[in-house]
């Protein structure tokens, strides 16, 4: 069976630390880093990068647009 | 398999539209304004009418719009962008025009041009950013703060006795024979980005297909006008604002719903 894997990498300099990525992961992938930014806010990382499929529901909700996405199949 | 591996240009599914300029937002942290533009690019580039679609942005947290949106953009009155949009719409009658409105801008002194702009069914977009408060400013009251919802102006909540009922706006203008397709989105979760997403798209169609006004309004959070974080203002808008402003489609068709 075709498993999906995903990536997310984030623009940290745009990343503003709003958190509202966090919520919508079903998977628990984002956290938010305990480094700032040039702006002072924490930015998100993946804390979990083997759970992540790619569904881009973060991507989407991201005010700045700070996430990029990338998928791939992976067959089993 | 290793991250770098997922990580190649041609695994990429979604970034950031090439309709939105590498300006950073001046938005706060999580204020919905930034989704609600990424979306609209969003639909405009796949729609792929980016050389023929002028903007309007009026006065109000979206005053900056015309920074960040890579269209044609001009600037309006406060509260006239429907005006506006009317003079350009009937000068070239096959530009794609839309206004990006507040509610502090759209609801309050603009009532009148959105009203009449409305009533005459100019063939124009309208995405209204309902947060009930003035975002901007300082967070003074709006038409649509709702009762008892404290803000600047209105320190001990807002008495409907002496300050009137919320306005629901896009009621309002569903009620009215120019009108063609009336609808409230959020863009809290991905689930109300999609369905925003999807409702601006046919809002577009619309215009492509010379039906009249399409009104779009999306129900966001103002996190620092509420004093709230971002994820906690999203659970208060559901809470509080949804009830009176509840979402879906109000007029499809020129039909109300």
């Amino acid at each position: 069976m075709a498993k999906v894997k995903g990536a997310i990498v984030v623009d940290t300099e745009v990343c503003k630390g709003c958190e509202v990525c966090i919520p919508v992961c079903n998977d628990n992938v984002i956290l938010m880093s305990k480094e700032v930014n040039r702006k002072g806010y924490h930015y998100a990382y993946m804390e979990n990068p083997e759970a992540c499929t790619g569904c881009t529901n973060c991507a989407i909700v991201c005010p700045d647009r700070a996430i990029s996405v990338y998928r791939v199949k992976v067959s089993t | 398999m290793e991250l770098l591996d997922i990580i190649k240009p041609e695994n990429q599914v979604f970034c950031k539209t090439k309709l939105m300029t590498d300006t950073p937002l001046s938005y706060c942290p999580g204020c919905g304004h930034g989704t609600a533009h990424n979306i609209t690019m969003e639909v405009i580039d796949e729609m792929g009418i980016q050389e023929d679609t002028i903007g309007v942005a009026p006065v109000g947290c979206s005053v900056l719009a015309y920074d960040f949106m890579n269209i044609d953009m001009t600037q309006a009155a406060h509260g006239r962008a429907p005006a506006v949009a009317t003079a350009i719409a009937r000068t070239w009658p096959k530009k794609y025009v839309f206004t990006y409105q507040g509610d502090g801008d759209l609801a309050a002194i603009g009532t009148a041009e959105t009203i009449h702009a409305c009533n005459r069914g100019e063939n124009i977009v309208i995405i209204f950013i309902n947060n009930g408060i003035y975002g901007m400013t300082g967070g003074q009251m709006a038409p649509t703060t709702l009762e008892g919802m404290k803000s600047s102006t209105s320190p001990f909540g807002r008495d409907i006795k002496t300050m009137g009922s919320p306005l629901k706006m896009t009621e309002l203008v569903a009620q009215l024979p120019g009108t063609y397709f009336v609808t409230r989105q959020a863009v809290h979760t991905h689930k109300h980005v999609r369905k925003a997403k999807k409702a601006i798209r046919q809002a577009f169609e619309n215009l492509k297909l010379n039906k009249g006004i399409s009104f779009v309004e999306i129900v966001s959070n103002c996190n620092s006008g509420w004093k709230m974080t971002p994820n906690d203002a999203n659970e208060w808008m559901v809470d509080n604002m949804f009830p009176y402003y509840p979402l879906g489609d109000i007029k499809v068709n020129g039909k109300l719903k």
